[in-house]
């Protein structure tokens, strides 16, 4: 029998994975070939997007992109066997643009059947929690403190320091929160790991809950992820009917349950504590801090709350030791950072790297430039509230220290590449009216000023009194910076300062509105 | 989308299934638009009564989130991603164009949706839950073609 990989990753089937498997499943009956199609996650390589690897003696062989008209021609070439096609891109794990990488978060991602425990344990699964099992709280914390590992949502806060805070505070109960809330424009590194390799991120969660003396977990997952939502709930039920989830945590005496819950369609439900609301089954209004939500969250009690990257990559971090993911990175940005390249790119996906690769050899190496072929004009980093920046920052490192020092900010990841034809006004002024359409409403500057912001961008770009409207607008970004609670307001003006700042000309007087 | 026409004995069913969570409103909610397709006035007393709280408290997170809706949805729902990844792919025109070919038929509805997580293969659209890359008006068309005929 043959093995076949067909992604199952949501991308992919986007772009017609599930017809090639149906195409590959009737082919072989036909044929009277003995096939087995496993339906993994993604690689990351999307631009290959739908990658079908055939199992054979020289390892999984990858043929990319396929669609299903593809799929006759496959089999007469033989790819069972790995023969030649235009499609062949020859072993998947030597193919240039995943060989370079250095995943640790990734590691499985692709490779696995995700609803497979035999499949994650083959590959490293529970490792990580077996040696948690045989710790103190205090170890594991210190672990993960020593790791410097940092929050991955976007914040960069260091996950050690805050389950700490809630090891040290007592109550007579504690949870554990995934925020799969992601939001941001250009980032999908959150949705791979949960359609591609769940039991990391149950695991994760499980350490956690051992570490901080919580025995219950909540994932807040995003409903613009049916799939992802599909998969984790699959995944629990398996790891409840194994043993792991449960009263006894692998045997053990520790107790741990994980559920999900959907969000409404509302990106400010990504900020922690209008999380938090929104479990709660209230509005998603943010909240003020302090109270932190690691002394006063989730009803009330001490919680942790990570992002799914960051919870993914605990199994590892005890698995292998803090050293070892310690040893990769720049100055206070250790260990990987998973970076998503999206929009208008030749070659977009997963790229996960130790900290530090440039932007430029991020773009050009791995994306291979633009998608329409036209030169870089602009780069979005961090999702909708993050910096614009020209191509002639190309040579920053990716940290978090760098970006800020360049005036931008690394958040989650995404980067999200933009060619000759973006007009950076009307960039701009999308981020006002992104943050009119999706303020919570608590703070006025954010809830009016955005659409104050939309309005005075809009007189620019028509023409009125546009020296006054530029003094303007940039008085409104202060206002909203610094009268703002959260992200949401505060960090809108970035992105419209920042297009002013290195797009001047695009904010200058036009001629009815013509750039 | 088909959904069974309202009915409070049904209701009531699905919302008892659920309300006795922890924090009950927001998940009751959907609870109802999954079930009928939309949340209907009528549910929401139903509601704050099985959750024991104030109809201005189930009405103010019915109008928060952009997922609840009033009124129930035509046979095909297309999101259409209009953030900055998919922007930077032509979503603007494919929504321009979208709009267009489908300005007489009420059956469909199209809506921004901000992000679906594809940005790599942008632009993304959501047809009736179903995710699709790399879209334009015309592989709408079609997409739209063949959920009419399921």
């Amino acid at each position: 029998m043959t093995i076949v990989y067909v992604p199952g990753d949501s991308a992919a089937r986007s772009v017609g994975s599930d017809a090639v498997a149906d195409s590959i499943a009737l082919e072989a009956l036909t044929r009277g070939l003995d096939i087995q199609i496993i339906r993994n996650g993604s690689r990351g390589a999307l631009w290959l997007e739908t990658l079908v690897e055939v199992l054979t003696d020289s390892g999984r062989i990858a043929y990319g992109p396929v669609s299903s008209s593809d799929v006759t021609s496959l089999f007469d070439a033989n790819f069972m066997n790995g023969g030649p096609h235009a499609l062949f891109q020859g072993v998947t794990d030597e193919i240039d643009w995943l060989a370079k990488q250095d995943r640790i978060t990734f590691k499985r991602v692709g490779i696995i059947d995700p609803l497979s425990i035999l499949d994650y344990e083959a590959h490293g699964g529970l490792v990580g929690l077996r040696t948690a099992i045989g710790m103190t709280a205090d170890e594991i914390v210190e672990q993960v403190t020593q790791s410097g590992l940092r929050g991955r949502g976007g914040a960069g806060f260091p996950a050690g320091i805050k389950w700490r805070t809630v090891l040290n505070t007592s109550a007579e109960k504690k949870y554990i929160c995934c925020n799969a809330d992601e939001g941001d424009s250009g980032t999908f590194a959150d949705r791979m790991v949960m359609e591609g390799d769940p039991f990391m991120l149950l695991e994760g969660m499980t350490i956690a809950g051992i570490a901080v003396g919580a025995v219950e977990g909540v994932i807040y997952i995003r409903s613009e992820y049916p799939d992802a939502i599909a998969v984790m709930n699959k995944a629990i039920a398996i790891a409840s009917k194994f043993g792991w989830l449960g009263k006894n945590v692998l045997g053990s005496s520790h107790e741990f349950t994980i559920r999900i819950r959907t969000g409404g369609g509302s990106y400010v439900c990504g900020e922690e504590t209008a999380m938090l609301e929104s479990i709660e089954g209230k509005r998603g209004v943010v909240r003020s801090k302090p109270p932190l939500p690691a002394i006063e969250g989730l009803f009330g009690k001490p919680t942790v709350i990570n992002n799914v990257l960051t919870l993914a990559t605990i199994p590892a971090v005890l698995a292998d030791g803090a050293d070892a993911y310690k040893a990769r990175g720049v100055g206070r940005s250790v260990g990987t950072q998973v970076f998503q390249l999206g929009g208008n790119i030749a070659r977009g996906g997963i790229v996960e790297l130790a900290f530090g690769i440039t932007l430029n050899a991020l773009i050009n190496n791995f994306g291979d430039g633009t998608f329409t072929g036209s030169p870089v004009r602009a780069v979005q980093i961090g999702g909708p509230l993050g910096a614009y920046l020209p191509l002639s920052s190309s040579d920053i490192s990716m940290d978090y220290e760098s970006l800020l020092s360049a005036g931008g900010m690394l958040g989650h990841g995404g980067i999200v590449v933009f060619d000759e034809s973006v007009d950076m006004a009307i960039q701009a002024k999308f981020a006002m009216e992104f943050c009119a359409f999706e303020s919570c409403g608590k703070c006025t500057p954010c809830r009016l000023g955005s659409t104050r912001g939309a309005e005075t961008i809009t007189k620019i770009i028509d023409g009125v009194d546009v020296e006054g409207n530029k003094r303007l607008l940039l008085d409104l970004c202060e206002v909203m910076t610094d009268g703002s609670l959260c992200a949401m307001g505060g960090l809108t003006p970035l992105p419209v300062k920042s297009a002013m700042l290195h797009f001047p000309e695009d904010f200058d007087s036009r001629n009815g509105g013509v750039r | 989308m088909q959904f069974p026409a309202w009915s409070e004995s049904q209701a009531l069913e699905v919302i008892s299934r659920i309300c006795d969570e922890p924090g009950p409103v927001l998940v009751t909610l959907q609870a109802v638009q999954t079930f009928f397709g939309y949340v209907p006035d009528a549910a929401v007393a139903l509601i704050a009564n099985a959750c024991n709280v104030s109809r201005a408290d189930v009405h103010g997170v019915l109008t928060f989130y952009h997922d609840l809706r009033t009124e129930l949805p035509p046979e095909v729902s297309i999101h259409l991603c209009v953030a900055e990844a998919c922007q930077s792919m032509g979503s603007r025109e494919v929504m321009e164009n979208s709009r267009k070919a489908f300005a007489t038929n009420s059956s469909v509805e199209i809506r921004d949706a901000y992000c679906l997580g594809n940005c790599a293969l942008a632009p993304a659209a959501s047809v009736n839950g179903n995710l699709r890359g790399r879209v334009s008006a015309q592989s709408l068309v079609a997409e739209v073609a063949k959920v009419a005929m399921r």
